[in-house]
């Protein structure tokens, strides 16, 4: 039925391309590249084949019968009129709340224990949209891709609803003696028996209850598991500072990075800040003509990797004996001189080199995934560099309990094993699908513990062998609180009260103390920030207060050591291996596997890869045709006796004879979204290796697997789309980018000008800090209630993000040079799609605005035809969910929800334009600049997106558009685009063996 | 041969054809019409209410202004419906046993909101905003009608595009000193137009007719 399955990568094809190419040559993807007829067919058409044409077999006779109905109905529905509306007033009406003006509160998400301190928007009383919050040191507004997806979480309609004993409902006073019960039985033996699973901890609140219970049952057991944990950087700081402590980086005053499989801008708890910052450093806007550098030295493409100014894909087993050659080239004390010969030794000198040349002001750093010995060896090598105490900060680590979490798991295993355990707690995680695989979690825990308790937001895999479920409390619904990744400590307070009753974890374990049992968690709060701040009565409320309404208690970030780093003990260190290897990673959208029932994240294009809704094996173009296989075949993953079924993703960049899988997929009971999706990696591992490992075999099973990607949909041929150039060039020849595709005079139009008298809204996008993180794409579908499709529908091209993230490469398929750039309506002043709407439904504001008016919309799709950019969207289906009653709560009231058969697009965040227009008509003034921010530009981490009105020379915008980097993509179509870009530059070390390969493209 | 037709066959059709086109216009016109008439905006239709509140009772009666019930009126999109508590103001003293006022007592009691009918009711993809237009001087009457006649609620205007546009492309016919936006009484002076491109001046109304003024 479909035309568009995915298509076989020719590599032959790819190479004979590349070496006939000249000039700039971007490329997207295989198929791009291959100019396949297949490919060339996708690109000719505005939406695949048979996009439009239902899919579902319908018979003539259905289909006359449908026709028949439909035709009857429409006549019925022209007769009636509007419904009857009933208004409901409060009785009572709270004082703040002005019906029609949302209200925000500071509270803070906690993943992985880390809180990101937010903003999030109500409306009389329902949470809609997540802001980071502006005040708090470590995000200063922006917001990740699980922060923003966090509130469609909260209305999932998945999530357990009822507590359960043996499958029974419960209630919850059933639940407080049944524990009650379990804890009395063992008080004699203090607690013996009884454990507690947790996640890493940084609740001051949470941790103080659980010392409580470990004072009154000595014997209690508290085991803390992450499946995508900081264990190795944990240790690895130990091991070199001689102590558990923090580390945190100073990207604000490090000029020369290297990252050692280390996506610290993309993903982990210091991202949002690491981002800006180093996005500050990176700018050459206001006359600045300086930038930092930065290595990427990993096994697959990450964020990080895909801003750096020198990348090498390395197998992730080779990254430690790099370390080490570094190391050496260095001089850093007790590491060995130059070790046998590798492929990447004419990298190591000009990079130490650089190194050296930027003593205190470089950085080394290595990624969570790597070894200890790796991580302790940076840390050396920072401090031979001086860097310790300038760039690299030790701190009081911010977890309350820093235990190596493995060990601990194990242990857990163990006594369980050894019939130790006679209740087992489980807070809020999953260890019977995320435990490694060779602890066999499942099989022991069913057996040989009596009682199992589970707290949880879903009843999942572990709720299901549970004998007690208690669905948790949402953390918008929720009184608690958490460090921030500094230590800065957030209180989270709840926005809404519980929707399916869940009970927090400090209620739980409330129960079990003798002191708090039945206690509310807004109690045991209070009650624990009164006895650390040391306050009573009127001071305490004023401190109280404050607190709740910054989102922070002051002065509680954790405080700076001075630490020195030992020599290292450099055995630890792998030596690299033989054969294929396997490498483990938190999924970019779905994390360790708790978002899998999210739609949104489900949806969300992967970085890099642009796939939807499933996982794979990524594996290098070379390693790809070495085993022989294509994208979407299916392999066999045999690995230390499991084996597991994966489908292939051939992904430039990807080291070779590295085999990457993204854990979080595979659930069976996540709900009805995430269910079934992808392939359960963490049935291949290990507690050995839990990150990467050498002895993967791959077999070819001839099955074939259809993955979703939006990959090569709304392709923009072959034109200067993104422009970039090297430093050295960007001084000389500052406006480079409009050599490379100039624009028309402006009088070179048919239609008579528009004039914009009072504001002309634009956006100016920096391609240079832009690390493709995704949450401008989440943050626009939570602000404008964008639909998820479904993997169907993304396959057929339908997918809905007002605004994607386009993802180009240059140069070699195996060691490319990434660009992102993220793509909204244009908003283009001579709009080739107003023109062609036959029924005026998009038309031009004043403002220069693309109006799109859902109402008038008869569903043509003119406009998108004659779209050069592709950012149009159009509702081939019901895809919006117009049935289930919390997705009600969560929509934006000041955005219309679409029906099918209407177009869609970017608007600009018209709504928070009108809004900010109205207060300041209101007060008689002009909008100032920054007052209107839209949702994308509020997230993004780097700051790289700015909005404002180029009317007013001396807003940041319009001095963004007066910069000699900026461009409009398609300019030479004479569409005037509003949305324009800052073209990348990048600052390769010219010592490097790959400078000139790299940047050649830019001839 | 003999004709076919006979003579009046040329009368016959020339009236046929003029009273078909007669006939279309008329078709049109009485669509045209029928889709602005009360019929299909249910203007002047004065919906059934919970309570039989009567707004001349309480404005031209009792005097009470515009903003003491619909408080968000100047700073919100929504003008506001008074909670009940508004109601027991007053009626906890006044009226406080009488039987009409029973759902009143009760949703005070009961914790319960009372079901208002909704009379002004713009499609869901209008983005009305009350308070920018009181602040740039359309008073309650000129969209509402004289509410303060009106012993039970009901619509005088179309409420459709074209009667928005009707303003929004020439406000100083309608608009009003901001002092005045709240006076049911107030009358149009014989010189609008002076001093409404005087007004239009004075308060910077735009004559904003973008769609996205409105949809979004």
């Amino acid at each position: 039925m479909l035309k568009d399955d995915p298509k076989r990568d020719d590599l032959t094809a790819v190479r004979s391309r590349l070496r006939a190419a000249s000039g700039p040559e971007y490329w997207r993807s295989f198929d791009e590249l291959a100019d396949t007829p297949a490919f060339q067919e996708l690109l000719h058409r505005e939406f695949p084949q048979g996009a439009s044409e239902l899919l579902d077999p319908v018979s003539r006779r259905t289909f006359a019968k449908l026709m028949g109905a439909s035709l009857a109905l429409a006549g019925v529905t022209a007769c009636t009129r509007q419904p009857a509306e009933k208004i409901f007033p409060y009785v009572r009406q709270p004082e703040e709340i002005v019906p029609g003006k949302p209200l925000y509160f500071a509270t803070a998400m906690p993943l992985a224990g880390y809180a990101t301190p937010l903003l999030v928007e109500s409306h009389e009383g329902r949470p809609t949209k997540i802001e980071g919050n502006p005040d708090h040191p470590v995000n200063r507004g922006s917001t990740d891709v699980f922060a923003q997806a966090s509130i469609l979480g909260l209305y999932d309609p998945d999530r357990s609803q009822t507590i359960t004993y043996r499958g029974e409902i419960r209630p919850w006073g059933a639940f407080l003696t049944a524990i009650k019960a379990a804890v009395d039985a063992k008080r004699a033996l203090g607690g013996e028996g009884i454990r507690l699973l947790t996640g890493s901890v940084t609740s001051p609140t949470l941790a103080n209850q659980l010392q409580q219970l470990l004072v009154e049952f000595p014997a209690m057991g508290w085991h803390q598991w992450e499946p995508a944990g900081r264990d190795q950087a944990r240790e690895g700081a130990r091991l070199a500072f001689g102590e558990f402590v923090d580390v945190q980086y100073r990207f604000d005053k490090a000029q020369v990075i290297v990252a050692l499989d280390a996506d610290v801008l993309g993903c982990g708890p210091h991202s949002l800040r690491y981002a800006r910052e180093f996005s500050e450093r990176r700018r050459v806007t206001g006359g600045r003509r300086e930038m930092n550098r930065l290595y990427a030295i990993e096994p697959t493409p990450s964020a990080t990797g895909s801003i750096a100014d020198h990348r090498l894909p390395l197998q992730a087993g080779s990254i430690g004996p790099f370390a080490l050659a570094l190391a050496a080239a260095l001089g850093v004390p007790g590491t060995p001189a130059a070790s046998a010969p590798h492929d990447y030794a004419s990298w190591i000198e000009p990079l130490a080199r650089d190194l050296q040349q930027h003593r205190g002001t470089s950085l080394v750093v290595v990624g969570d995934e790597q070894p200890a010995a790796v991580h302790a060896l940076a840390h050396a090598i920072n401090q031979a560099l001086d860097n310790i105490g300038r760039t690299v900060v030790c701190t009081e680590p911010v977890e309350s309990s820093p235990t190596d979490q493995l060990s601990s798991l194990r242990q857990l295993v163990a006594d369980m094993e050894a019939g130790k355990v006679d209740a087992l707690v489980v807070l809020d995680s999953n260890p019977i699908y995320t435990a490694p695989a060779d602890l066999k979690f499942g099989e022991r825990l069913m057996g040989k513990v009596p009682l199992r308790i589970h707290v949880g937001l879903y009843h999942d895999e572990t709720a299901s062998l549970c004998h007690w479920h208690v669905p948790a409390a949402h953390y918008l619904e929720s009184w608690s609180d958490a460090r921030a990744a500094d230590g800065t400590v957030s209180l989270i307070q709840p926005l809404i009260a519980p929707l399916y009753s869940g009970r927090t974890i400090h209620e739980v374990v409330g129960a079990m103390l003798s002191k708090q049992a039945g206690q509310s968690s807004y109690d045991i709060l209070r009650a624990c920030w009164q006895q650390r701040s040391g306050l009573q009565g009127a001071e305490f409320d004023t401190f109280w207060r404050r607190a709740l309404h910054d989102g922070m208690v002051a002065n509680t970030a954790a405080a700076v050591k001075t630490v020195t780093a030992r020599t290292v003990d450099t055995g630890g260190i792998p030596r690299g291996g033989k054969g294929l290897e396997i490498v483990f990673r938190a999924d970019p959208t779905v994390f360790d596997g708790r978002f899998a029932n999210n739609g949104w994240l489900q949806e969300l294009p992967k970085p890099h890869t642009k796939l939807t809704w499933d996982n794979a094996a990524l594996m290098s173009p070379s390693t790809a045709e070495r085993l022989g296989v294509e994208r979407g075949d299916v392999v066999d993953l045999a690995y230390r006796g499991r084996q597991v079924k994966a489908p292939v993703w051939i992904l430039p960049g990807q080291a070779p004879d590295s085999i990457t899988v993204h854990l979080g997929y595979g659930r069976t009971r996540a709900g009805r979204v995430g269910t079934g999706t992808g392939f359960n990696a963490y049935a291949l591992r290990t507690s050995q290796a839990p990150w990467s490992d050498h002895g993967l075999e791959v077999h070819r099973t001839g099955g074939h697997y259809q993955l979703a990607a939006t990959q090569n949909q709304q392709t923009m041929e072959g034109r200067a789309i993104v422009r970039s150039a090297p430093l050295e060039q960007f001084r000389q020849k500052p406006d480079f980018a409009h050599h490379q595709a100039p624009a028309p005079p402006r009088a070179l139009t048919l239609y008579p000008e528009h004039e914009y008298k009072g504001y002309a809204w634009g956006m100016a996008i920096d391609l240079n800090t832009c690390i493709g993180c995704n949450a401008c794409v989440v943050a626009c579908q939570a602000e404008n209630n964008i639909p998820v499709v479904g993997k169907t529908e993304v396959s057929r091209g339908h997918k809905m993000h007002w605004l994607r993230v386009d993802r180009y490469y240059t140069g070699d398929p195996e060691r490319p040079t990434a660009y992102n750039q993220p793509v909204p309506c244009m908003h283009c002043e001579n709009a080739p799609c107003e023109i062609v709407c036959p029924v005026a439904a998009t038309s031009h504001s004043s403002e220069g605005l693309n109006d799109m008016v859902y109402n008038r919309c008869v569903g043509t799709r003119y406009c998108s035809n004659n779209c050069p950019y592709k950012v149009r969207r159009f509702n081939f289906l019901l895809y919006q969910d117009w049935e289930t009653p919390t997705l009600k709560m969560l929509r934006n009231p000041d955005v219309s929800v679409r029906s099918r058969g209407v177009m869609e697009k970017c608007t600009y965040c018209v709504q928070r334009i009108n809004s900010a227009k109205i207060e300041a008509e209101k007060a008689n003034r002009q909008v100032r600049d920054g007052e209107i921010v839209t949702a994308c530009e509020a997230a993004c981490p780097p700051q790289a997106i700015v909005f404002g009105n180029i009317n007013d020379p001396n807003s940041r915008v319009a001095r963004l558009k007066a910069e000699p980097l900026n461009y409009g993509v398609l300019e030479d179509l004479n569409t005037r685009p509003r949305t324009t870009y800052l073209a990348a530059v990048r600052n390769p070390n010219p010592e490097m063996p790959d400078a000139g390969k790299a940047h050649e493209a830019e001839r | 041969m003999a004709q076919t037709f006979h003579r009046s066959a040329n009368t016959v059709f020339v009236v046929t054809l003029i009273g078909l086109v007669l006939m279309v216009g008329g078709l049109i016109g009485l669509a045209y019409s029928l889709q602005g008439s009360p019929y299909v905006t249910r203007a002047f239709d004065a919906r059934a209410q919970p309570i039989q509140f009567s707004h001349e009772r309480h404005v031209a009666g009792n005097g009470i202004d515009c903003r003491y019930c619909h408080t968000s009126v100047e700073t919100s999109a929504f003008a506001g419906i008074p909670p009940t508590k508004t109601c027991m103001n007053c009626h906890s003293q006044i009226f406080s046993t009488s039987p009409f006022l029973e759902p009143v007592r009760a949703s005070f009691r009961d914790d319960q909101s009372i079901q208002w009918t909704r009379v002004h009711d713009l499609p869901d993809f209008v983005y009305f905003d009350h308070s920018i237009h009181v602040n740039k001087g359309v008073g309650c009457a000129t969209c509402h009608g004289r509410v303060d006649l009106m012993p039970l609620m009901y619509q005088v205007q179309t409420l459709q595009m074209s009667w928005c546009l009707d303003c929004h492309r020439n406000p100083e016919r309608y608009v009003r000193p901001r002092e005045a936006v709240y006076q049911m009484d107030y009358r149009p002076p014989s010189n609008q137009l002076a001093l409404g491109q005087k007004l239009v001046a004075e308060y910077q109304i735009q004559k904003l007719t973008s769609c996205s003024t409105c949809h979004r």
